[in-house]
């Protein structure tokens, strides 16, 4: 009895082993040994922000689909580099970072509390409450859904309800944009640096009324603007300001002209990426130009 | 044969349901199914193979186990033949049906050593079932799987948002209803 036991067994896992053996070897599928050294250097967040379905999604386009290899956003240069390596192609310029850009200026100060909102925290619910608990049905909500979204903890709820983004650690994948019910979220190329902080697609009085800094679709930025980059996007509610970023100079005109200074001039995030945003420099070179003040521009030298 | 594939197959859905009544395949049962898309990838690729580890289980007991009246043996027979199985299909998927190995590949490794194959397999010998009512017995319980991932896991897409406290959050309420899901299922007791 027990000689048959053992002998049993053995012939079972014998015979599986050989089976297993022989199938491994005729089965084998041929993978791309380069597809998993790049998803090593990948830091396997899986964003999505290279706009492939995740690391594993990215490794294979660029082994496979010709994906530029500093197409990780962010993997920053480290991972570019050593995939770089890997494949023996040199990465692709002109992709600069992009960062979160908040369309809001509804703080506390600026925007009153229409009721006191205590349901479960979260802006989608929020919104479907009379549009939220604040008087501008456009703006941020202040709830996080982005801070919960956000992989990189990128973003904190600041003291007055807006949502502040950390620029050192955004890596632009902008999961919070698609996230944000307001979509007063967006991600915006660091060499940029004039950001309309409003979403309001109401009119005049009735913009002035629900917020001290709105956008009232007066069109005096798009009058103002030299470079035709300021335009007033109509939707299916109103209108509001937006900025055209291939033509914007950042020359600061609208800023100045806005009677609701909502549109506003921030300083470069990155010195070391922000590029001359001016097609060609001034004449007299930099030191004639109003933004030579915080400018990193390579043009400059 | 007709009225008792359906006493098998109304019997392992609902009644004695593999997850809820009979406590088998709790693992992923609490781990697989925080979504609904991921718990459906679960349950449809336990069911492959569940039906597959036990026709094969049961051709292994009858026609190598019993002759040499080695049924005392079938627990570590079953482990043996199960996990070769899958590894074999595994590797089957990866070169011939690709579309269904990205579909169940993350899943198949976690089932290898799933107590609900192993339970189903060994219980259809526990019967005395044969091939066909296996077969039939292996699907129920799979489909019983697969319902109770699905109602798990849009249980707790909704929990998601519920307002809870915070010593609640994560597995303590999960548990909470799953207890309260067996609890209901209890209610069918009898029906046949």
């Amino acid at each position: 009895m027990l000689v048959y036991a053992i002998v049993v067994l053995a012939a079972l896992g014998g015979l599986f082993g050989a089976v297993l053996a022989v199938a491994s070897k005729k089965l084998a599928v041929e993978t791309d040994p380069r597809v998993d050294r790049i998803l090593e250097a990948l830091p396997g967040a899986n964003c999505g922000a290279c706009g492939f379905p995740g690391c594993a999604g990215l490794a294979e386009a660029i082994v496979n689909a010709g994906a530029p290899v500093n197409a990780c956003v962010p993997g920053k240069e480290k991972a570019a580099e050593a995939i770089a390596a890997i494949m023996g192609r040199a990465p692709e310029a002109g992709l600069i970072r992009k960062v979160a850009q908040l369309h809001c200026n509804g703080n506390y100060e600026n925007v009153k509390t229409k009721y006191e909102y205590r349901g479960v925290i979260d802006c989608h619910l929020a919104v479907t409450q009379f549009g939220g608990p604040s008087y501008c049905q456009f703006g941020c909500i202040g709830l996080g859904s982005c801070v919960r979204v956000c992989p990189f903890g990128a973003i904190v709820i600041g003291d007055d309800r807006l949502p502040v983004v950390d620029t050192s650690l955004c890596l632009g994948c902008g999961l919070c944009a698609d996230q944000c019910p307001q979509k007063v979220l967006d991600v915006i190329p660091i060499n940029q640096r004039v950001y309309v902080r409003c979403n309001n697609r109401d009119r005049g009085r009735v913009a002035r009324d629900e917020c001290e800094s709105s956008c009232i679709s007066c069109g005096v930025c798009v009058k103002a603007c030299p470079s035709g980059a300021m335009q007033l996007i109509t939707n299916a509610v109103g209108s509001v300001s937006m900025i055209d970023y291939d033509k914007c100079t950042a020359c600061g005109v609208c800023v100045e002209k806005c009677p609701r200074k909502c549109i506003h001039l921030d300083p470069p995030i990155d010195p070391d990426v922000a590029i001359c945003p001016k097609p060609e420099p001034v004449a007299g070179g930099c030191a004639n130009c109003p933004l030579a003040e915080g400018c990193g521009s390579k043009v400059a030298s | 044969m007709l009225g008792q594939t359906f006493t098998i197959i109304f019997g392992s859905v609902f009644i004695s349901n593999i997850v809820l009544a009979q406590f088998l395949g709790i693992c992923p049962f609490l781990g697989v199914s925080k979504d609904i898309k991921n718990a459906v990838g679960m349950g449809f690729s336990v069911m492959f193979v569940m039906i597959m580890s036990s026709a094969i289980c049961w051709v292994v007991h009858r026609y190598l186990l019993v002759p040499f009246h080695l049924e005392y043996l079938k627990t570590i027979t079953f482990i043996l033949t199960i996990a070769a199985l899958v590894q074999l299909v595994e590797m089957f998927l990866k070169k011939n049906v690709p579309g269904l190995y990205q579909a169940m590949g993350i899943y198949l490794p976690l089932i290898t050593t799933n107590c609900a194959i192993m339970g189903i397999a060994l219980l259809n010998i526990q019967n005395g079932f044969n091939l066909y009512y296996t077969v039939i017995n292996a699907f129920a319980n799979s489909a019983g799987f697969l319902l109770a991932m699905l109602l798990m896991a849009g249980i707790r897409e909704r929990l998601e948002e519920a307002e809870l406290p915070e010593s609640m959050k994560g597995l303590p309420i999960v548990f909470i209803v799953a207890s309260s899901m067996a609890l209901a299922f209890v209610g069918f007791t009898g029906m046949i």
